[in-house]
């Protein structure tokens, strides 16, 4: 009788420390999209030196298609050195910039097509944030396709290089500031795998 | 002893208490008309495995099984099915852009190859969810022919 009565109890512990742990997950989760949303907020309204630091070109700023290239070749570099960690971070960062895109001063159709490439990339981004690095690989293929695309849109200040690996998913492209090919989805594995096919001015 | 006894019966009132607690429910009679199977030409075993195998997470109508009455597992199911509804939802495939289909058809196809979908905790109780090699093939060819035709 006894046992029946510990069995029990250890069978209705458990119950409430599932309850307990799925609780604070939900709260977690709301606290980080608390944190993300300020952050997103910040970056708006001002300019941040941290920011300034990190950015590889002088972009102007927030708000501007430079800064999404800026992060993007950052996130590049960081798949290029199989770093998976700076690669969440430089996502979250990419995801940050995109979603601050000022998309205004384009056309209606540009405008249309600009949105659509956001939601996309955001997207794109935010799984970079919390993958392991095949993952960011497999994301980074389409935000790259993304980020070709805006750049159609809104030119860019510097040459583009795009490069094109045959090997990775039956092909696949990236942009990079140089002609040299440091591949971002083998790393270190097939650094010089790829060409470039096209240059972007 | 005493203390054990006084937490087991503390548990089992919190348990029986949580029951009464009511679950959000994803349920949905009707089907919108941009839903996968009413845009696309779906052949029908593919459209019975995506219902079988997909839709309770990514759809906003869940077979719901008996457990799910349990509290806390309510709770648990209903996160999930949350989480998956914000990455795919099927019901609403025909308002994404051509761009961001694709996107989500190149998802599948990864998470499919992969086996990561369905998950490991949906198929241990739906054990029809299982995609067989030969069904993970079917699925991944009709995906990749979509994507390839927008």
């Amino acid at each position: 009788m006894n046992n029946l009565k510990t069995t029990l109890g250890i069978v209705a512990i458990a119950f409430m420390i599932l309850t307990v742990t799925s609780c604070k997950d939900g709260k977690k989760e709301q606290v980080n999209e608390e944190t993300q949303s300020e952050m997103n907020h910040d970056n708006s309204d001002g300019h941040h030196d941290d920011d300034k630091n990190e950015m590889a070109m002088s972009g102007n700023g927030n708000g501007n298609s430079q800064s999404v290239l800026s992060d993007y070749f950052n996130l590049k570099d960081a798949l290029v050195g199989d770093d998976n960690a700076k690669a969440k971070e430089l996502g979250a960062t990419i995801a940050k910039s995109f979603g601050n895109l000022d998309i205004s001063k384009y056309t209606d159709t540009q405008k249309a097509d600009l949105k659509d490439i956001i939601e996309d990339a955001v997207e794109h981004a935010e799984h970079i944030s919390e993958s392991d690095i095949d993952h960011q690989r497999e994301h980074f293929k389409i935000l790259s396709k993304d980020v070709t695309d805006m750049v159609a849109i809104t030119g860019t200040e510097s040459t583009l290089y795009e490069q094109f690996c045959p090997m990775y998913d039956g092909g696949t492209s990236w942009l990079s500031m140089n002609k040299e090919v440091r591949n971002p989805y083998y790393g270190s594995q097939m650094l010089k795998c790829g060409k470039v096919q096209r240059e972007i001015n | 002893m005493k203390i054990l006894k006084l937490i087991a019966i503390i548990a089992l009132v919190a348990l029986a208490g949580i029951q009464f607690v009511p679950a959000e429910r994803n349920q949905n009679y009707t089907v919108p008309s941009t839903d996968f199977m009413l845009v696309n030409t779906v052949p029908e075993a593919i459209q019975n495995k995506l219902q079988v195998s997909c839709y309770d997470c990514h759809s906003n109508n869940t077979q719901y099984p008996w457990y799910n009455k349990v509290q806390p597992v309510a709770w648990l199911l209903e996160e999930h099915i949350k989480e998956g509804k914000a990455e795919l939802n099927f019901n609403e495939w025909d308002s994404l852009s051509n761009r961001r289909k694709k996107s989500k058809l190149r998802s599948i196809i990864k998470q499919i190859e992969s086996g990561e979908m369905p998950m490991d905790s949906y198929t241990i109780i739906h054990r029809d969810a299982t995609f067989s090699e030969t069904e993970k093939q079917e699925i991944i060819q009709y995906i990749t022919q979509l994507k390839d035709s927008l």
